[in-house]
This record gives structure tokens, sequence and C-alpha cells, in this order.
């Protein structure tokens, strides 16, 4: 297996990084090095292989190779592969739409809320729709907090309400206005067949109509949520993986400030 | 038994005895109501099936119109034997008339006499009596003729395509790759429907709708890869929710072999009301002790919304409650999946040695039980090279202390529903460990006063003063308070109570009698 392992070949490439031309790095810079793992429809055996093969090279890569193949089931084959990547990207023209806040301590956070708006702030939360994945709001509001950020519960100048799961955006909204929320908590777990994007656009359409958009800050979290899909389905902000409470309250309170001193 | 941790089983028996008498005022509350899920059960036991040209399942149909006539306290048999005696009629000619429009049952009573009525139904009774324990006779046939290995648990895989016929794909896959336990997720949201769809179905979210047809397609398709592989395939549905019964007996009459079962979750968790659910999982608990299933409990999820190292006392108690709950629906504890997980933050020093004193523990607090084992769910990342290595000490401490089904955890966990090469890298996972650690649990003592003996006193000290709370307390209370999983409940509150009406003088639900304790 592996021909390239133990290879004394001379790296005939360029060794240098260029930001305009990045691709993966194994070991080497610009080497391209990629592992990818798939299943093929197919029994395994020499033809499953080069069927692997033939397929990394459409996808771009050089020098393909299967390290390990197994079928599942019969007509199903498992594979481990390696190879160079022959494409690049132009990291140095990216531009990637991020949550502008800058992320401040619980205790901070409640000072500044003391300083610029001088009452609590009241935000309500829930997994909203069909989802019954309490994971995610739970991680941001539920006192304790989650991976050693305390959640929103626990902050003394924020008022939060946590509506658990599954609940529909009609409640949610009646709920919002019931407690007068100053900013909404949506988290979306579930993203099968892209329920999570009919469910958050229903609530942006739900809100317009009864001209609330403009009332609260609104934003979802999830997984599978990126802070630029969150702004292009109306949301304020978008909260995705390894964003905790203290993201979301800094964004929340700095908003409400900016919003208000226009 | 001697205690591997050194624990005091009299402290284990006084719990169990707090446990009881938890559970005595919850069955005493639950005997004098009947549901809307419950009546709808009956009625799947009469025979009752099919939809009317809505669409609306005819169980629905026959329960709505009793409970529209504001009469459903009386029970749907009551009804059901006077309209046999008045027009000769089947029950499911019955349901069809009344879906027609144009019967009105409730006209048709002509006597209170019960011995006269249980005559008229007892063919219909025997009938379906005969169906479940046949799958229960075929189920111990199969399992006798291919034998199995008890040292190590059930290796647990679900499928959940949304799609029943690639839903077959998958778990036959999954069988032939060494699963001993298939479970067809439910899509999201079915346990909030107050109704069971009908028939084969190919569409779902996060999962595939648990129709009595979707049932019987597994079940074939599991029966099939099984005489291949000589080795019985078990499979697990999920008998919780509005429906929680009625998913029972289904399951029952299709031969299905685990069901997730705990009405305690269903509160916690989907905010079911909790006086309609715990009526609910007596009929249904009884319905699984008669049909042989293996009952799952949802303790392992207090966890995702508690602290696992905190928290770990509530699972315990939760766990006694659950057995003495299901002790009075006649579900013998060999049939008792209790649930608990594997939890606590991987970065906590000595994580994995609290980990094997709390599974220890359990199996010896539980020592019949084919306790239910959770995966690591709320610490997996997306990076799934080390989730297969938390999986993999999972699976270190589910062979290590004799779990009886072992849900695999996925490396991909928190990312997608499981890919057929997922469910390959876990299953291969879990093998290579219960067959290189088989015996290390008949190797391997613990330290006198080291962490692990230290940790299960700790926690079986913890359960015993929070069940010595809630016998004052009362379950509905401690559950009001929010004591399990940090998560708080009104006894009003929550879905399907409008659903719940007081059992009427002319009541009767003989299955009671006829399945539970028995086989």
């Amino acid at each position: 297996m592996s021909e390239g392992l133990y290879s004394m070949e001379a790296k005939n490439y360029d060794k240098t990084l260029d930001l305009k031309k990045v691709k993966p790095y194994g070991d080497t810079m610009n080497d391209g090095k990629v592992q990818l793992s798939f299943t093929l429809p197919v029994p395994a055996g020499a033809e499953a292989i080069e069927a692997a093969k033939q397929l990394i090279k459409k996808m771009g890569f050089e020098n393909p190779l299967v390290v390990f193949s197994e079928e599942l089931t019969p007509g199903f084959t498992f594979f481990n592969c390696y190879g160079s990547l022959t494409h690049t990207v132009n990291y140095a023209d990216i531009y990637v739409p991020k949550v502008e806040s800058k992320v401040m301590s619980m205790e901070a956070t409640d000072k500044f809320i003391e300083d610029n708006i001088g009452r609590p702030l009241v935000l309500v939360g829930a997994s909203t729709g069909t989802d019954a994945h309490t994971v995610g709001i739970d991680a941001i509001m539920n006192m304790k907090g989650y991976a050693g950020h305390y959640g929103l519960e626990r902050y003394r100048m924020i008022e939060a309400h946590n509506l658990g799961s599954q609940v529909p955006n009609e409640d949610f909204l009646a709920k919002a206005i019931e407690l007068k929320a100053d900013a909404l908590l949506v988290s979306q777990t579930v993203t099968q067949k892209d329920i999570h994007i009919q469910n958050l656009t229903n609530l942006i359409e739900l809100m317009d109509a009864e001209g609330l958009r403009d009332k609260m800050i609104v934003v979802c979290g999830g997984p599978r949520i990126s802070h630029e899909l969150a702004k292009e389905l109306g949301y304020d902000a978008g909260f995705g993986m390894n964003t905790y409470a203290d993201d979301v309250a800094s964004f929340v309170v700095e908003e409400f400030v900016k919003r208000n001193n226009k | 038994m001697q205690s591997k941790l050194g624990l005091d089983f009299k402290k284990v028996e006084h719990a169990k005895g707090l446990a009881e008498k938890i559970a005595i005022e919850v069955q005493s509350f639950v005997e004098r109501y009947t549901t809307v899920a419950t009546e709808r059960t009956i009625c799947r036991a009469l025979g009752i099936d099919g939809v009317d040209s809505n669409n609306v399942p005819l169980p629905n149909v026959v329960v709505d119109f009793l409970k529209d006539k504001g009469v459903l306290g009386q029970g749907v048999m009551f009804y059901i034997a006077n309209a046999m005696i008045k027009t000769g009629l089947q029950p499911q000619q019955i349901a069809e008339k009344i879906a027609e429009g144009s019967y009105d049952i409730t006209k048709d009573v002509s006597t209170t006499d019960k011995e006269l009525l249980l005559k008229i139904l007892r063919p219909v009774i025997d009938s379906t009596i005969d169906r479940i324990r046949s799958h229960r006779q075929k189920r111990e046939k199969y399992v006798a003729e291919y034998g199995e290995d008890r040292a190590r648990p059930y290796i647990y895989v679900i499928v959940a395509t949304g799609n029943i016929y690639e839903d077959v794909v998958q778990a036959q896959a999954a069988a032939r790759q060494g699963a001993d336990i298939i479970a067809v997720i439910r899509t999201t949201g079915q346990s909030l429907l107050d109704y069971v769809p009908y028939g084969a179905t190919t569409e779902g979210f996060g999962g595939t709708f648990a129709t009595q047809e979707n049932f019987r397609i597994m079940r074939e398709a599991l029966d099939q890869v099984g005489e291949e592989l000589h080795h019985y395939i078990r499979l697990c549905n999920y008998c919780s929710g509005l429906c929680m019964p009625e998913i029972a007996i289904m399951g029952a009459l299709e031969g299905l072999d685990v069901m997730l079962n705990d009405a305690l979750y269903g509160i916690l968790f989907r905010d079911i009301n909790m006086q309609r659910t715990l009526i609910d999982q007596y009929f249904s608990r009884v319905i699984n002790g008669f049909a042989g299933v293996i009952i799952n409990t949802g303790e392992d999820n207090y966890l995702t919304t508690a602290d696992a190292i905190e928290a770990a006392h509530t699972v315990l108690a939760s766990d006694l409650i659950n057995e003495q709950l299901a002790l009075f629906a006649g579900l013998p504890e060999e049939q008792m999946g209790l649930g608990h997980a594997f939890e606590m933050d991987p970065m906590h020093k000595n994580g994995f040695l609290y980990e094997l004193a709390q599974a220890q523990m359990t199996r010896e607090i539980f020592p019949k039980a084919p306790l239910k084992y959770m995966p690591p769910t709320k610490f997996m990342t997306g990076n799934i090279f080390r989730g297969h290595i938390q999986d993999a000490l999972f699976n270190m401490i589910g062979i290590w202390t004799h779990q009886g089904i072992q849900l695999l955890g996925m490396p991909t966990e928190a990312i997608h529903t499981p890919f057929m090469s997922d469910r390959f890298l876990s299953i291969e996972n879990a093998r290579y460990i219960f067959n290189n650690m088989h015996d290390i649990g008949e190797e391997v003592e613990f330290k006198e006063g080291g962490i692990i003996k230290n940790r299960a006193k700790e926690v079986l000290d913890n359960a015993i003063v929070l069940l010595e709370e809630m016998t004052q307390e009362g379950l509905f209370n401690t559950l009001e308070q929010g004591k399990f999983g940090d998560v708080k409940r009104p006894k009003n509150g929550g879905k399907g109570l409008d659903g719940v009406v007081e059992r009427g003088a002319n009541y009767m639900n003989p299955f009671i009698d006829l399945m539970k304790g028995r086989k």
C-alpha cells in the first residue's frame, strides 16, 4: 500500500507559502495532502478501488491512494484514501461577514448594561418549530452554561427566559411580547432537509407581518448556523459551533446600545 | 451478591423501599383515570385499524366521537361491546360505521353487565392476545436456536433516513456488521402527534414515522437478515409521547423487541403533561411486559441538560422510581432497560473512573436489568476523531460493567444522522473492545477507599437523600420543582391534559388483567 508513504522522490514543487495560492498541508508546504473517506454503492474489489481512484482524480487530486477498503454490506464499499490536491484558493482576498462585537466577560457585560442601559435586558430564547433539541439553547441560557462559559440566566443584568423546545413560532412571539423582550434567541439543531431554514424564515415573516422586526434584536444559533446564513435570512446575527453565552450576550448588548443611540 | 464496589445493600434496599412509596402514590392516581391514547389502544387491541376518508385513523374517530359526547370515561369497550350485541357487527365494522357519520354508538347501550359484555368481546380479545403471544414465542424460538452472548452488551444502532425502505437497507447492513438491535428513530415531532399515522411512509425529518406498517416491513427485513446470519436481530421503536400505549400495542402486534418507554422523559424533554403520560405509561408497560418487550428508560437525557457529575444521583433516583412503576405494571426486571449515560465532560480529570463507578453501581443495584447505556452526545464536538475515542472509552465501560444494551456512539454524532460507514466504524469499535476486553470485569478489583468506591457510595447516598425528600413531596411536586434534568414542569401544564378523563362506573379494560405479569 501507500506508495507515497516512504517515498524518497524529490518534491518538485515550490515549498514557500503563498496566501494567494493556498492548498492543504500534510507535512510539507504545498504538498496538497488530503484524507478522504466515502462509500460507493458497488461491491468490493479491484474495480471498486479503481472507481474510487478515478473519482478522487475527478475531484482534483493527484496521486490518489486507496489505503483501506471494505464491503460494508453486499454492494456498498467503504474507502479511506489520500491524494494531493491540485486546486488552490486565494486566501488573501477572502471576506467573511462576522459578528462585529467585542466579546466581553459576564461581569463586563453586566457592567456595560448598567452603565449604558440602566435596566436589565429581557432575552427570550427557545428551540422553535418541531425541533426537540434543547442542548443548544440550554448551553447558552442555563445558569450553568457550557464549557466554562456561564449561561445567560446567571447574568445579573439579563432577565433570561428559556421557553424550551418545540415552541411554535406564533407562541414564541406571543410570549416575547408578553415578556417585553428586547432580544430573541432562536436555536435550531435539526437541519435535515433544511427544515431549519424554513422555520427560521417563517419567524422573520411573522415578525414582519406583525411589525415587530425592528422592535427586537433577533439572533439564531445552532451547529449548522453561520453569521452569513443568519444575515441572509433576516437575522441580526448567527452563532455557530464553538460560540457561547458571552458571544451572544456581548453582541446583543452592544447592538442594543448601538440602535438606541442612533 | 458480593459488591465489587463495597456497596451497602441494606442502603439499596432502603432506596428501593422509598422509590416504592413514591410509585404507590403515582399508581393509585393512575388507576382512577383513562386517556384518549389508552382508549385508542383498546380500539387497536380490538382489531380497529385503518383511516377514514380524511386520513384520520379509525381509533381516533371512535375515541373522539365518545369524547365529544362526554362519555369517554365509560371507556370504548363498554360502547363497542354493546354495539356488537345490538348490531352483530365486529369492532372494525362498527368503527367504519361511526366514520361514515351515520351511527351514534352511544344510543345502542342495552346492558351494563360486565360479564355479558366481556363474553361478546372475548373472541376478539383472544385473537389479539394470541397474536402477541405468537410473536413472543417466535422470538424465543429464534434466540434459543441461534444463541446469544449475554456477557457482553447488545450492540444497538439507529437508522434514521425518513424512508422505511431506505431504513431497511441501512438496518440489514448494520445487522451484517454485527448489530444486535436496530432502532428506527422517529421523525422529529411525532411524539407530539395525538394520533399514529397509517401505512408505509417515505418522508420524515431526522427519522421515520412509527406506523404499524413500517413496523411490519422492518420486522420482516430483520427476520430475513437474521436467518441469513443465524442471529436474532431485535427491533426497537419509541413508545413515548402522546401515543405511548398505542405504539406499545402496535409493536406487540408486529413483534417488536425493545421500546423506549418513559413518561418522565416525555414530561421533561417533550413537555407532555405529567398526568396524561403517567396514565398512558401504565397500560403501555402492561402491554410491553406481556409482549416480552424490553423497555428503555430515558434517564440518560437528564445529563444532557444537567451536569453529569453533580446530577448523577438524580439518574439513579429516577431509575429506582422507574423500576417500581414497571413492577406495578407487571413488567419483569429482565425486561427493564433502565437508562443511564456516559456523559461527563471528557476534560474532567479521572472522569473515566467516575463513569466506571456510576456504571458498576447501576449494574449492582439492578442486577437483572438489561441496562441501557447511552454514549457521549453532549460533548461530541464535530471532531470525529476524538469522538471515536470517547466512544471507545464508553465501550470499555460497557463491557467492563456488563451493561445490557450499548447504544453505540457514532463519531459523527452532532453532525448528521449516521451514514452507513459511520455505523460500520462504530460497530467495529464496539466489537473490537467487547472481544478484546471481554472478561476484564472479572479480573480487576477496585481499591479500598479509592476514587471509584467512594464515588459509588456518594452517589447512592445522595440518591437516598433525594428519594427521602420525594416521599414527602410526591413525584408530581418534585417534577414541578425541577429536580430532574434541571427542567421544571407544572402538573397541569404541557401537552395532552385535555385527553385525560376519570373512569366511570362502566369502565372496563380486561386487557390489563389478561396481560399484566403474564406471558
